[in-house]
């Protein structure tokens, strides 16, 4: 049973990969990559890493996916462009290279335990209990790094993708129904208020400058 | 299942994952195959952890998936400014900080 379920995860996860990697549209790798993520998370459910397979569907396949398919939408993706000539055929190649030499590596391992089924199952193996115990005693300090780092992403990531001149200068389309031309002295809300000069001459190449304005760095 | 199976799985993902980010231009998709990658040494540490019985590397898999959830959320705040600069999305156009 569960040598049934690793095949068919370790196939859609292979497959997923081989998705991510061939699909033109990146709106299509992204979904690609979900169906990888969902597969690896059966193969730690295998591995009996229940709290590990949770994250990775939640945070994963579940956050960070999402995102992904955020701005895949709003940037637009497009077609998938290849690289040069010179990297379309050493990087196949590279990868096949790196393939052949972890072989090596695993196949000459005198680690007895690849052969192996691993070590004998211990009651609440990789439980989110025994895995928190972990993180508030021996791996505190992994954990604190890890908390640091998220903020530090958050705030940069918001530096990084917010609108610039946001809120330093009044509003744009305000701005222009304030300055829209008519008569003067007709009793408006912003002569009242000081905000509107009374002006008879209108200004079009005002006007025509906001319109093209746009936000931006 | 032995754990060499589970090795090969993760060495065969890991290898598709860097032709991918060795072939691709497209910064978005350069990132995808990035995370299949630390996906594919994910597999590995949980496959040794399930080897040695202990649950540190599964540890160390939570913290990878927080240090791929960081490099997603900058790499993807520098996608989306990228393109509200109307630059070109692809990594060999954006070359003016090579030196």
């Amino acid at each position: 049973m569960s040598a049934v379920l690793f095949f068919i995860a370790a196939i859609g996860a292979i497959a997923g990969a081989i998705g991510v990697v061939t699909l033109r549209n990146p709106f299509y790798s992204v979904l690609a990559l979900v169906v990888h993520l969902i597969c690896l998370a059966v193969l730690f459910l295998l591995l009996r890493a229940e709290f590990v397979a949770a994250a990775q569907v939640v945070v994963y396949a579940g956050a960070v996916m999402v995102l992904y398919v955020f701005v895949v939408a709003y940037v637009g993706g497009g077609e998938q462009m290849l690289g040069g000539a010179v990297l379309r055929v050493l990087g196949p190649l590279f990868a096949l290279a790196l393939a052949i030499e972890l072989c090596i590596a695993m196949l000459g391992s005198a680690l007895k335990g690849v052969s192996g089924k691993g070590a004998p199952y211990v009651s609440g193996f990789g439980t989110p209990a025994h895995i928190g115990t972990l993180f508030l005693t021996k791996y505190l300090f992994p954990f604190e790094v890890a908390s640091i780092l998220l903020l530090v992403a958050a705030v940069g990531a918001v530096v990084l993708a917010r609108r610039r001149r946001g809120l330093e200068e009044p509003d744009e389309q305000f701005e222009l129904r304030i300055r829209a031309p008519r008569p003067a002295y007709t009793g408006t809300m912003a002569e009242a208020a000081g905000t509107r000069i009374a002006e008879t001459v209108p200004e079009p190449e005002r006007v025509g400058d906001v319109s093209t304005h746009e936000g931006g760095w | 299942m032995a754990i060499g199976w589970y090795l090969s799985v993760s060495a065969i993902i890991f290898c598709i994952g860097s032709a991918g980010v060795l072939t691709h231009r497209n910064p978005l998709v350069i990132l995808l195959c990035l995370e299949l990658m630390l996906n594919a040494a994910n597999l590995a540490l949980v496959a040794f952890s399930r080897m040695w019985g202990g649950e540190d590397g599964q540890v160390f898999a939570l913290i990878v998936m927080v240090v791929a959830a960081c490099e997603v959320t900058v790499g993807l705040g520098l996608i989306v400014a990228i393109y509200r600069r109307r630059m070109p999305i692809d990594v060999d156009e954006l070359n003016e900080l090579q030196g």
